[in-house]
């Protein structure tokens, strides 16, 4: 029976398509048979950030409104075996999302997926209701901003009382935090929180820290989820959150300012 | 398990009692105005049992549908009369306003504000953070929170509150206008204070009270913020 884990921020615009691509392609690149959904109806940008925008025929909402089946509209990877896209629709809006249709979808994936990646809208209002609806974990995407924070805050809120988990008083929505767009030289400034000034305000357990790279904007426009991109920090710090969901103990890395040595012009980058 | 048997049952409630005596009065407009500006939070939406007692109108569906629009206006939701005459009842009736016995009130002088001065009831204990946007109301007994509260949340109690963890968002203790009630924080980060209907914001909290343990308290009609737990010193309000 598969697991459904939501991404989701409250803020628009700090990393959860981003997030939302790198994870599916991590779980899956681990063997696991993963779909990722793209929530953000009327503004979808999953299929871009996946590289597939140029294949989708049929959509989430085709689906809900029975103008087609789920397989004609789930789109498998071309890179990764396990790993397939469900996009959603760009002229339709948020309540095209209808309850019953996205339960019926969500049933029918749960049987043959391991994971359900629910990449939410920005918001608070029915789009990224209903994509953290059903939710088994989440994963809150923040910026160590205050905005960002406060936002975070609030959905995590939501997580605990607008959840079907919630409505049905089952076991609670399991709880990650991670943090994008980190630099730690910002926070040794003083211009930016730390991780752990984030950890004190929002009590939720780290997943990881993604550390803020220019890699992350490359991987957007080529359509080629960062985590598959062997030279960016940010696609490493992913792989660990991956493994981290799974369970394995991994340091964090990307927290410590790098040291500026004039060694590395001759050694090249330094592993971190 | 919800069965046949126990479909039905016994309920308890604290409800407020609003004391009417012409409903088109212009007067009583203001008093409610009034009253419900001097507790934030405390009147959205709460039920109002209407007190008939010196009323001479209220006997058509027409005073109480005006008299509910205004009650409204108000954000209180009338649920029932007492002390009503057999004519105003049986148009009360006509309007879905139950009959509620008039026994249970203090000498009609004050409406329940007075009768929440002492909270008899068990105080109610939050164990998880008080997200941004939540919030919680512990009508008529303390509140106990071990866990913090975020910024853009409110905790609320007709008696005392006990934060045994940061307060980052809103207090608001003696909803019902108990003015003995008292704040304690562990940790004073708070955007807004108040007790009995008097408050502080932030910028008004002196900056030697912030990050620290402090007991809040309605002291000579002004909020007071006591370092520590000493129940003797009156420091200045921040």
């Amino acid at each position: 029976m598969g697991k459904v884990i939501v991404v989701t921020s409250g803020k628009g615009g700090v990393g959860k398509t981003t997030t939302s691509a790198a994870v599916a392609t991590g779980l899956a690149l681990r063997g696991h048979r993963t779909v990722v959904i793209d929530f953000d109806v009327g503004l979808r940008n999953l299929d871009l950030v996946m590289g597939c925008e140029r294949r989708v025929v049929f959509d989430f909402i085709n689906v809900i409104n029975g103008d087609a089946n789920l397989n004609q509209a789930l789109i498998r990877d071309k890179r990764i075996e396990n790993l397939y896209v469900f996009p959603t629709s760009q002229t339709r809006d948020k309540d095209a999302l209808k309850r019953d249709g996205v339960d019926r979808v969500m049933t029918e994936l749960k049987k043959t997926f391991d994971y359900i990646i629910c990449d939410s809208p920005a918001g608070i209002e029915h789009g990224a209701l209903t994509a953290l609806y059903h939710a088994d974990s989440a994963i809150i995407v923040t910026n160590p901003e205050v905005s960002s924070v406060r936002d975070s805050d609030r959905i995590i809120g939501m997580l605990a009382s607008k959840t079907r988990r919630a409505e049905k008083r089952e076991k609670p929505v399991e709880e990650h935090l991670l943090l994008t767009r980190y630099s730690p030289e910002r926070v040794r400034k003083g211009e930016m929180l730390s991780v752990d000034d984030v950890k004190e305000i929002l009590s939720v357990p780290l997943l990881g820290i993604i550390p803020e790279s220019e890699t992350v904007l490359k991987a957007s426009n080529t359509g080629m989820p960062v985590i598959l991109d062997a030279d960016s920090p940010a696609g490493r710090a992913y792989e660990d959150a991956v493994a981290r969901f799974l369970g394995e103990q991994r340091e964090m890395r990307f927290v410590m300012p790098e040291r500026k040595n004039f060694l590395r012009g001759w050694f090249g980058r330094a592993a971190s | 398990m919800i069965t046949t048997a126990n479909r039905v049952q016994g309920g308890i409630f604290t409800i407020m009692v609003v004391r009417v005596t012409d409903p088109y009065d212009p007067a009583f407009d203001r008093d409610l105005a009034e009253q419900v500006a001097r507790s934030p939070g405390f009147f959205a939406d709460a039920p109002v049992v209407l007190d008939l007692k010196d009323c001479l109108g209220c006997t058509s569906v027409a005073d109480y549908t005006a008299l509910k629009q205004m009650l409204r206006r108000h954000r209180l939701i009338p649920v029932g009369v007492q002390n009503a005459s057999a004519l105003q009842l049986r148009a009360a009736h006509a309007v879905d306003l139950a009959a509620f016995s008039g026994a249970g009130q203090n000498g009609g002088r004050r409406p329940a504000a007075e009768r929440s001065a002492t909270p008899p009831a068990r105080p109610r204990l939050v164990t998880e953070p008080v997200r941004s946007g939540t919030q919680i109301y512990a009508r008529g007994s303390d509140l106990i929170v071990v866990a913090p509260v975020s910024p853009g949340a409110e905790v609320i109690a007709d008696g005392h509150i006990h934060i045994y963890g940061a307060l980052r968002g809103r207090a608001i203790a003696g909803a019902g206008g108990d003015q003995s009630a008292r704040i304690f924080v562990h940790r004073l980060e708070a955007e807004l204070l108040a007790i009995a209907g008097r408050y502080l914001v932030s910028e008004a909290i002196a900056p030697e009270y912030l990050h620290q343990p402090v007991q809040v308290a309605l002291i000579d009609e002004h909020l007071r913020i006591l370092p520590g737990w000493s129940a003797t010193r009156s420091a200045a309000a921040g």
